[in-house]
C-alpha cells in the first residue's frame, strides 16, 4: 500500500502552541511520526544565567504561562538548596497552595481542550468557566491571574490573610460544585468514552522504559508523583497519588480529574493547617560554588532544574528539563498504529507544553 | 449527552457568564497588580528601582544630585512584578488595581517636570 507523508501542526486546532508532527499513513493507519520542534525557543537557560539570581524567578515562570507558579517555586527551592536557606512554614504552606490551585486551574483548562479537540463544545466552556474562578481565586490572592510571582527567594511576597481564606474556601466551593457538574459527564459520556477508551495505549512497563512523566506514568499503574517527596509542605499535608491502570486516554483523563478534587482537597487542608509566622528569610549574598538539583510535580509531571553556582550573582548554568519534554517519547511510541482521526486526541493527552519544552 | 442535560438546562436558565465589556466592567481585586505609577512628587532618584528592575524597563539618567536627572519608564518591557514598588524607599512607585491600558510610548520623567506627577498613567 502506497505511504503519504503530511504535517499535523504547527498551526492546528488541537494545538495551543507550535509543534509540528511529521505524520507517514497507510490508507487510514498512521505508521511513522516523526515530531519537529524548535518553534518556541527563547533561549530562557542562557538569559538565565546573565541575569542576578533573584530576578530569574520573574523569568522562569515566563517558560510557560499554565504552569507558572511551579516553575517559579522550583526555581526558588533550587537557588534555596543551592544556598542552604531554610523556609519559613507558613511560606511552606503558602507555596503549597498556589501550586494546587494553578494545578487545578491547569487540568480544567486541559479538560476543556480535550472536550473541544472532539468537538465537545459545551463541555469545553463549561470546563473553562470553572477555570475563571481558580484565576479569580489566584488574582485574588497574589495579585495576577496567570503570572503570579508571589514566589521569592527565600519565602513568598504575598499573604493570605483569615478574610482572603474565608474568601477563598467560599470561591473553591463555588469550582467544586462547577466540577462535580462536569466530572460525570467525563466519566460516563458514551461519546467521551468512545473517542479516549483504548486510544493511545501506554502499557506499564513502556512507560517505565521511555521515561514518561506525571499523570502520563501515574494512568499507566505507577504510583509516582513528586509530591511524595514532601518539598514545601506536602510532607505534613498526607498527600497520596492517584492512579490509574487502562494506560489509555481514557485513564490519563482519569487521572487528571481525581487530581482536581485532590487538589481541592490540598488547599483546602493547607489553609485549615496553616501555622502563623512569617513569609520569608532575608537572602544575602550570592549562590556559592556548587550543585544543586530540584525535581517538582507540575501539572504535566515531573520538572527538574539543575543549577551550578560559582560564587557571583549569576549562576553558572541552569538547566531545565520539563515534563512535555519527557512525554514526547511516549507520545511517539502511542501513535504508529492509530487511526488519523484519533491523533488529535491522542496528542492532547499527554497535555503537551510546547513553551515549556523548548524553553 | 444525557449526563450533559442537567448542567445544559440549568445553563438555559441561569444568568451569562460572560459580561458586556467594556460596558459593564468587573470590580478590581484589592492588591491586583494592574498598572505602575510613579509620583515624581516623592521621588528622591535613588536609583534603586533601575538596579532591582527585573525587565530593565526602568532607566534613570544622571544621578540624584543632577539637577536634569530624569527617569525613563518603558511600559513595553515591564512585566509588572512590582518589585519596584515594594522596595521604593520613598513610596514614590505604587500599584494601581486597575489593568494597564494599551501604551504607546515610553515615558520619561523628570525631576523639573512635576505636570508628569501623580496619577499620570491612569
Amino acid at each position: 500500500m502506497s505511504r503519504i507523508t503530511f504535517p499535523f501542526g504547527p498551526q492546528h486546532p488541537v494545538l495551543p502552541e507550535g509543534i509540528q508532527l511529521s505524520l507517514t499513513c497507510e490508507d487510514e493507519k498512521v505508521v511513522e511520526v516523526r515530531p519537529v520542534i524548535g518553534y518556541m525557543h527563547r533561549g530562557i537557560e542562557k538569559a538565565a544565567e546573565r541575569n542576578p539570581y533573584p530576578n530569574n524567578v520573574f523569568l522562569c515562570e515566563r517558560i510557560c504561562g499554565i504552569c507558572s507558579f511551579i516553575h517559579a517555586l522550583s526555581y526558588c527551592q533550587l537557588v534555596e538548596e543551592l544556598m542552604k536557606v531554610e523556609v519559613p512554614p507558613r511560606a511552606r504552606y503558602l507555596r503549597v497552595v498556589w501550586s494546587e490551585l494553578s494545578r487545578m486551574h491547569s487540568h480544567l483548562l486541559w479538560l476543556g481542550l480535550l472536550a473541544d479537540s472532539f468537538g465537545f463544545e459545551s463541555l469545553f466552556m463549561q470546563c473553562w468557566r470553572a477555570r475563571e474562578t481558580v484565576l479569580d481565586i489566584l488574582e485574588m490572592t497574589t495579585g495576577q491571574r496567570v503570572i503570579q510571582s508571589s514566589c521569592i527567594v527565600g519565602g513568598v511576597r504575598r499573604d493570605i490573610n483569615a478574610d482572603q481564606a474565608r474568601q477563598v474556601r467560599e470561591m473553591l466551593n463555588k469550582v467544586k460544585t462547577e466540577i462535580d457538574a462536569v466530572l460525570p459527564v467525563f466519566q460516563k459520556d458514551y461519546t467521551i468514552k468512545a473517542r479516549t477508551v483504548g486510544k493511545g495505549v501506554l502499557p506499564k512497563g513502556q512507560a517505565w522504559t521511555l521515561g514518561a512523566v506525571g499523570p502520563m506514568l501515574r494512568a499507566s499503574g505507577w504510583a509516582w508523583d513528586c509530591r511524595s517527596l514532601g518539598y514545601a509542605a506536602y510532607g505534613e499535608l498526607g498527600f497520596e497519588p492517584v492512579v490509574e491502570n487502562g494506560g489509555d486516554s481514557y485513564a490519563r483523563t482519569m487521572v487528571r480529574a481525581r487530581e482536581l478534587v485532590q487538589s481541592y482537597e490540598l488547599v483546602l487542608r493547607a489553609l485549615d493547617s496553616m501555622p502563623e509566622g512569617e513569609l520569608a528569610v532575608k537572602v544575602k549574598g550570592a549562590p556559592p560554588a556548587g550543585e544543586a538539583i530540584m525535581r517538582t510535580e507540575q501539572p504535566r509531571g515531573e520538572l527538574f532544574e539543575y543549577a551550578r553556582g560559582n560564587g557571583t550573582q549569576q549562576l553558572e548554568r541552569l538547566k531545565i528539563r520539563t515534563p512535555t519534554f519527557a512525554n514526547l517519547p511516549a507520545l511517539l511510541a502511542m501513535l504508529p498504529g492509530c487511526e488519523i482521526a484519533d491523533v488529535p486526541v491522542i496528542v492532547l493527552s499527554i497535555d503537551p507544553c510546547i513553551a515549556c519544552t523548548e524553553r | 449527552m444525557p449526563w450533559m442535560m442537567p448542567n445544559i438546562l440549568k445553563n438555559l436558565f441561569s444568568s451569562p457568564a460572560t459580561r458586556k465589556y467594556p460596558f459593564e466592567t468587573r470590580q478590581y481585586w484589592a492588591g491586583a497588580r494592574g498598572q505602575l505609577q510613579i509620583d515624581l512628587a516623592r521621588c528622591v532618584f535613588c536609583g534603586l528601582c533601575q538596579r532591582i528592575c527585573p525587565a530593565q524597563a526602568i532607566t534613570q539618567y544622571g544621578n540624584k544630585k543632577d539637577p536634569d536627572v530624569t527617569i525613563d519608564y518603558n511600559p513595553f518591557a515591564c512585566i509588572y512584578c512590582a518589585r519596584c514598588a515594594e522596595k521604593c524607599p520613598s513610596g514614590a512607585i505604587y500599584i494601581h488595581e486597575s489593568h494597564a491600558v494599551p501604551a504607546d510610548r515610553k515615558i520619561t520623567y523628570g525631576r523639573n517636570d512635576i505636570s508628569l506627577s501623580k496619577g499620570e498613567l491612569s
